[in-house]
Formats: C-alpha cells, structure tokens, sequence
C-alpha cells in the first residue's frame, strides 16, 4: 500500500508532562506518540535504499523497513522487525540517544529535522506491550547452556539473543530484581520500572531463567560456572564503585554518591510515602558532574520536594556530556545549572557549644571555585583551570557526587586469568567480546567503565554472535 | 523465598534463625556478611554470618532488633520465609597463621565474634576471649564461647555477671600481664571499638575491626558504605568489613551512622503501632 509522503521538516514535537507539574511527581516526562502521529511521522521516512540510519544504531535495527511497517498501520508487523535486532525495544525507544546515532544520520536531517526513530520505536513497543497477545516463541533448544552475569542492558540483550537460538540461558543477578541500572539506576520518570519488569518477563517467556539473588564471584565463582555445566560465561556486570573528588567533606551526612541517592529512590522506592527504605528530605541540593546520571540525580532530588537544585560543572555548557532533551528538561523543570564552577571543599555544621547537637555532621554548604576554560587535552575538550581567588560558599543541606564509577573489583578478584586494564575495566576483543579467558566474553560498563544502555546492548549483542560462534564449533 | 529452618530466642531482644540458603552456606566464612529482606516492601539490610551449615543448607544469623526492618524479622516465626538473602558478601577475617589471638566482642556483636574465635580454634590458634553485656540478661552464647577460648573473660557494666567493667579493663590487663598476642580482633559497637583500639594502639597490637556501616547493595555499586581508612576512601562492602583498626576513622564512621537516626525512630514506631493493632 502507498504511502504519501510527509515532507514536513519539522519532528512531530514528543507530547510531555507540564514542567510545573511533572517537577513534583515521579510519572513519565514524556507521553509518546499517538497512533494518528505515529503515522504522521512515519511517513516522513523515505526508505532510502542504503540506509544510513541503520548504521547508526550499535544493534542495527532495519529502521526504515519497521518504519514503513508503522506508515501501513501494522504496529504489531513494526515490533517484530525491530524485535529481530533488538531485545529491549521500549527501553532504547526511551533512553537511547538517537540524536547522535541513528537520527544523525538520517537524510531527512540534512534540510530539517530527521525523522523521530526513536519516538517511533518508543510508540511501536508500547502498542505491542499493550496490545499484543502473542506468547513470544520458545525456539527449540540446542542443548548448550550459557550463563550471564548481570541483568542490565547488556546482559539481558546477550540473553535474548542467545534465547532465539535455542541456548538454554541463566542470567545471574545480585540485587532482587532484574533489570540492573534499567531498574536502580534510570529514574521512573524517564523509565517506568513496569516497562522494565515486561521487557524481563519477555526474556522469561522466551525460556530464559533468571536467577536473583546471586553475586557471581561471591556466591558462585566463574570457575564453578563451567563445573556446573555453563559453557561460555558472558560478564555484563556494569559499572562498580562511585568515584568521590577526593575533597574535605564528602563523608559528611547529607553527601551521597549519585548511585546510592538513585538505588534509594528507584529500586528501593525511598520516594514513596512509608517506604522502609530512608532518603534525605533536602531543601537545597547541589548536584556534581554533567552526564545523564547527574541530570537523573538533580530531577530526582527536585522531585523529593527540594526547593532549589543546581548542577555544579567544571566546563561550560558546550561541553556538559548530558543529552541535550535531559538538559532540556531539567532547566525546564527549574534546574540551576553552575557551569564553570568546581566544588573545593563541602562544609559540615558543627556546634562548638553542643556536642549533641543533632545537625552536627551535617552538611551546610559547599565551598566552590571558578573555572576558565584553557588549553584543550588528548580529547579535545578545553581543560578548565581554576580562577585564583574566586572562591564561593553556596548554602545547601545536601550534595550527590556524580562524577562517574570505577569498575566492580568483585568477579576480577575470584576470576584466575581474567585480564583487566589500569582503570580496572576487563579487556576484550572488540569484535567479539572473548576476553583473556576461554569461553569468558564479557561487554557494557564492566568493560568500557561508564558508558549508554544501548552501547552496553550492542556489546551483549556483538558477545551473544561471537558465543553462538564459539560454541557451534568447539 | 529462604525459610526459616531455626528460630531461637537468645535474650529479650536477641533471636538466632537458621535460614535456608544452600549457595550462601557453601561459601560463606567467618566475617562475612549477608543482605536481607523481610518482605517485597522491605529495606535490605546487612547483618553478618554467626555460622553456617553447609549440608543442612542453613546460614546462621543473630541479631538484635533494635529497628522497624529487625523488629519485623524478629517476628518471624520457624516455617516461615524471608523475601531475599543474598551473599556472601566482604571479605573473610584472616585467620591463618594467627597463634594467639585475643578476641573482644561486645552485645550482639559477639554473634559475629563467635565464629572468628571458633575458626581460630579449630586452626590451633589460643584463643582469649573477652566478652562486654550491658548486664547478665542480655548475655548470650556464653557456652560457645567457652568450648572454643583458651580463656574466657565475660564483662558486665552493671556486675550482675563476670566481673563489672568494660572490656577494655581485662585487655589492658592481659597486655600488661605480658600477654602476647599476634592480634587483638574486636566486633561490636563502634564505640566499643574506638576504645579498644586505643587500648591496644599504645603496645602496637596489630588490631582488626569489623565494621558495619549503612549499605544498600553490598556488592560495590552505592557507596554509601563508605568509610575513612588510613586518609582514604573505602568501602566496607568490598575492601572490608574488617580494617586495620588504627586507621579507622571512628568518629566520622558513628557520625555517618546516625544519618538516618530520625527515620529509623519513626519507622520502628509505626512498626510497633502496627504490630499492636495486629495483636488486638
């Protein structure tokens, strides 16, 4: 059926929540398309016939071909192609940042805006997770078992591959749900852990098992993995430890890693009334560092009810590794954004009269220092110097450090062979994910430190290819 | 779902369950600890290994309930489940090669004691123990710790059973004595801890801690573990929970504690208020 063309040069706009409103509750920002601008927008793609996009995208998703699946109105017929390529669609229709892969290569871009992808992904997963009745098949088994450690992206994207093979698939979690950052460390109002919870019961109707509880290299070793019968191993098991800045002040009560003030909030609900699980009620916050997680930690803490939240980033704006929709969304939500700025020192209360003062050890505010932008380092970026004498106090009750991780220390430590960099990241092939241990593959943050779910996805996926490989011809 | 194999109450607010967790039993050592839920709705809570069974399948947790989440666990009956037990997780205290070796718990701390001074035990280590309760109620596992110490010393502050005093009092005695021990290893409240280091700092006995500090996940990804050691960040979960006791800092580590202290007071309220209504 043909489709007219919509040579529109705008995006049809992602319908979101008021920025007044959604500022106080922990709904979803952004709203989806409905099935009406589902079409407009798809009828914006031209199906090129190289297309580009598809280039773009870490697992390759045949973009245009579910695109045109939308313009014809079968969602259902859009959600099984983008399903061959892609294990979490609903996911990466939210968090993936499209606007630097497939979307920047789209040829629509080029005079205008490109066509929305991942709005339309978004919409055609939502339709399926709401509409569809059609049990995923089970494929018939090959008689090859495989264990996954961890169930973050990268993990649960290796699972799912390895799942359509026919591979009998374990996924080994640590915390007491799946999902990994999908579910401790992305916020419910960017990714509603119901979307989550679907996309891991797909896998489980697929055949996958998925073990909770479990702390590979604690619990049950590599080793024991391959005693127990698992014939390849593949480690997504994400980014580890918070990095601290190394100033006075930051045990102080009230300063939190951005990891631990997210864990409270989403995974463990701290945000909901009566929740067994404590969060500070903060009045002034102030967020450090300027990636995703920074973005996720401010919007969280406003959310709590805080009255002023402000991001302290050492470069300018330019460079802030946020995506921009997020840093959209914060500012508008009211966000304060203290570019050029670095904290020096974080200041505790201490009442030299009263020992037993409750708000002793508490912190009061922190201490920062200009920034200028200098000469730029190996990468690039303009390195930021310090402004002699420029120094400031701000007044704040609580501060979330989100200056990045260092890899988990756990699997390494208990894994004979298992080779790792200086930064602590295991080394792999890069075309297949093997690591320095036969049949041990291994992708996402615990290989590249700090990175996106859908780079972590297009690892699981390169290391689900390479396993199928492995195993088929040993 | 882990069930409760065991349940035993040791004092008024001190109860030993054995839980079923066959993978946490095959592995688990002395100065380990484990990560719990009560329920779906619960908050995870680290609590250390007072001993296993690895045939049975069972791990042995004691522990006083002094909050909403231990409160809850406290009234869980034998038969019944908890939601999560997940472990284990730190490291185990270093045992080997120790020949003498004085152990100091205090409270329920001791729970955690036990096990380390049984290890050394059974290593041929002699083992002194010295023991602090509040007063004879509150005195457990005394038996245990007799079978597995060379010398047993239990301290009570208010002289209703062993000698009155703090534990530091019979430390400082035995050093003074010339008792000379490899290390002096000490679990329980942290200012029991602080004291004991000091105790032991000036004679220059190599002294262990086992530290307990808020967690979430247990396994290195929150942070909020973390402590002051030697002028450096750590993390209890995974460098710990035992740290050379000199280093530590003590006094950011009770402030650190005391985070939540408000909270915790209303939530075991509304958990006693609860548990009233349920009674009636």
């Amino acid at each position: 059926m043909p489709v007219k063309k919509n040579m529109s040069l705008k995006k049809n706009p992602m319908p979101t929540q008021d920025p007044a409103v959604r500022a106080h509750n922990f709904n979803e920002v952004a709203l989806g398309y409905d099935e009406a601008t589902a079409l407009d927008e798809a009828a914006r793609c031209l199906n090129c016939k190289n297309p580009a996009c598809v280039s773009g995208c870490p697992v390759n998703i045949h973009i245009p071909e579910f695109i045109s699946k939308v313009a014809e109105g079968d969602f259902e017929g859009a959600y099984q192609v983008i399903h061959q390529s892609s294990s979490l669609p609903a996911v990466c229709g939210r968090v993936c940042p499209q606007e630097t892969q497939c979307e920047s290569k789209c040829v629509r871009g080029i005079k205008g805006e490109p066509v929305g992808i991942g709005r339309l992904e978004r919409f055609v997963a939502d339709w399926h997770n709401t509409y569809a009745t059609e049990k995923p098949t089970v494929p018939a088994p090959n008689g090859h078992k495989v264990a996954i450690v961890g169930s973050g992206p990268s993990g649960l994207t290796c699972a799912g591959d390895l799942a359509k093979e026919g591979y009998a698939v374990t996924v080994f979690e640590a915390l007491h749900v799946a999902g990994g950052v999908l579910m401790y460390g992305i916020p419910e109002f960017r990714l509603p852990k119901a979307i989550v919870q679907k996309e891991v019961d797909t896998l489980k109707a697929m055949g996958v098992e998925m073990m909770t509880n479990v702390v590979i290299g604690k619990t049950i070793t590599v080793d024991e993995l391959f005693e127990d019968g698992y014939e390849a191993v593949f480690i997504g098991s994400g980014a580890g430890l918070p990095r601290f800045m190394g100033i006075p002040g930051e045990s102080l009560k009230g300063v939190y890693s951005a990891n631990e003030f997210l864990t409270r909030n989403n995974l463990m609900k701290a945000y909901r009334e009566g929740s067994a699980t404590p969060v500070m009620e903060a009045r002034k916050v102030a967020v450090v560092g300027g990636g995703n997680v920074a973005m996720d930690a401010a919007r969280t803490a406003l959310r709590l009810g805080a009255d002023e939240v402000s991001i302290i980033y050492r470069r300018s704006m330019e460079e802030l590794p946020a995506r921009r929709e997020e840093v959209e969304h914060a500012m508008e939500e009211g966000i304060q954004f203290r570019l050029l700025n670095n904290p020096v020192e974080i200041l505790g209360y201490n009442n030299p009269d009263d020992r037993r003062d409750p708000k002793n050890g508490f912190v009061r505010g922190i201490r920062c220092i200009r920034m200028e932008l200098g000469e730029p380092d190996a990468k690039g970026r303009r390195r930021p110097v310090e402004v002699p004498g420029s120094e400031f106090e701000l007044d704040v009750d609580c501060v979330i450090m989100s200056i990045g991780t260092s890899p988990n220390p756990l699997i390494k430590s208990t894994t004979k062979g298992l080779d790792v960099n200086s930064h602590g990241g295991i080394i792999v092939e890069e075309k297949t994910g093997l690591t320095s241990r036969e049949g041990v593959y291994a992708g996402g943050d615990a290989v590249t430190g700090a990175a996106t779910v859908i780079l972590a996805m297009g690892a699981g996926k390169t290391a689900a290819r390479a396993i199928d490989e492995y195993l088929k011809n040993k | 779902m882990y069930r409760i194999v065991h349940k035993k109450v040791l004092n008024p607010t001190v109860v030993m369950m054995d839980i079923e967790a066959p993978l946490v039993a095959r592995k688990a050592l002395a100065g380990q600890f484990i990560i719990l839920r009560v329920d779906e709705e619960g908050e995870r809570i680290p609590l250390t290994v007072a001993g296993t069974d690895p045939e049975a399948g069972t791990v042995k947790i004691i522990f006083q309930m002094v909050g909403a989440t231990t409160d809850a666990l406290g009234r869980k009956e034998e038969g019944e489940s908890i939601q999560d037990f997940v472990g284990p997780l730190g490291k185990p205290t270093e045992t080997e090669g120790l020949r003498k070796v004085c152990v100091v718990g205090g409270g329920v701390g001791c729970a955690i004691a036990l096990p380390v001074a049984q290890r050394l035990h059974e290593l041929g280590c002699e083992v002194h123990t010295i023991v602090g309760f509040r007063s004879k109620d509150l005195l457990i596992l005394e038996d245990e710790f007799r079978a597995c110490s060379d010398k047993l010393t239990i301290m009570t502050d208010d002289g209703s059973y062993g000698r009155q005093g703090v534990v530091t009092v019979p430390l400082k005695e035995a050093i003074e004595a010339g008792e000379t021990y490899d290390e002096v290893i000490t679990i329980g409240p942290l200012i029991m801890m602080k004291f004991v280091v000091a105790t032991t700092k000036p004679y220059g006995i190599k002294t262990v801690v086992s530290m307990n500090p808020i967690m979430i996940d247990g396994t290195g990804m929150c942070g909020g573990c973390r402590l002051t050691v030697g002028g450096k960040t750590m993390f209890a979960c995974v460098d710990g929970p035992d740290f050379d006791g000199f280093e530590v800092d003590f006094d950011e580590a009770m402030s650190r504690s005391t985070m939540y202290r408000d909270f915790e007071q209303h939530a075991r309220e509304a958990e006693c208020n609860l548990y009233k209504k349920e009674v009636k």
